[in-house]
């Protein structure tokens, strides 16, 4: 840990920091949760977004169509990003991830991190996404533009180790 | 024997045909991997399903578990394949 992250370690809990989370259909407004997260503060230095979107993979799919676990979606992301907050010293955090489908193109998951200065913010949104990718109760199944019947994406042994790394 | 409600998602849910069950638990079972065992049993869809035993995640009451867990008072128990999220 370097100097500047252990002075920034607060003095409360991480309950008290801002922390937004959110499963929903409908899509979000990057600039307006950024905003939101940052309105009438003057102690935040730094703030770090990650959106992830649907790739079309060489055109050859539709859509993706998110399934997840209703109530226990939320509960996880909200733990995750409770860890990242005590662990990183973060000043707010939102996450916002989206079910069901999905056009190439379009947003699935909005992760937004401040701090006050820059280092935690980027870690605290790089720890948040890679505990949702292998923590968070959803399943991506592709669409084929084809007609074809897609399959259920398969999870990956590098979302893994990228978990693993933080643990070390 | 108790009753336990049973959630399923993914390819899980596509596999056994439903998503969601209510069964009576023998008191023989007791941890989490019992309980797919046991699942197993049921039917050949349950069974295809739950085939590969070290791939299938549990949550007991909506937190993840290990297959050593045991059951306790759980009133929910979902049953799903390694999370593609993010």
């Amino acid at each position: 840990m370097d100097a500047d992250a252990a002075r920034d370690k607060p003095a409360f809990p991480a309950a008290s920091i801002p922390l937004t989370v959110r499963v929903q259909a409908e899509s979000f407004d990057t600039a307006a949760e950024i905003a939101a997260l940052s309105h009438g503060r003057s102690d935040i230095g730094a703030l770090v977004s990650f959106s992830g979107l649907c790739r079309d993979e060489g055109g050859a799919l539709a859509a993706l169509e998110l399934e997840h676990y209703p109530g226990m979606a939320e509960a996880e992301i909200r733990r995750i990003c409770l860890d990242a907050i005590t662990r990183f010293g973060l000043q707010g955090a939102t996450a916002i991830h989206r079910y069901g489908k999905i056009a190439p193109g379009a947003p699935i998951v909005l992760v937004v991190t401040a701090s006050a200065h820059r280092k935690a913010a980027f870690d605290g949104a790089n720890f948040i996404m890679d505990f949702l990718k292998t923590g968070a109760p959803f399943w991506k199944k592709e669409h084929r533009v084809d007609g074809a019947r897609g399959d259920w994406v398969s999870a990956k042994d590098a979302d893994d180790s990228a978990c693993a790394r933080w643990l070390r | 024997m108790r009753t336990v409600d049973l959630v399923y998602f993914s390819w899980v849910r596509e596999r056994i045909g439903r998503g969601e069950e209510r069964i009576e638990l023998p008191d023989t079972v007791l941890t989490a991997g019992d309980l797919i065992r046991h699942l197993k049993g049921l039917s050949e869809d349950h069974a295809s399903a739950l085939e590969h035993e070290n791939v299938i995640r549990v949550a007991i009451d909506q937190e993840h578990v290990d297959h050593d867990e045991p059951l306790g008072a759980a009133r929910e128990i979902a049953l799903f394949p390694p999370m593609t999220g993010g």
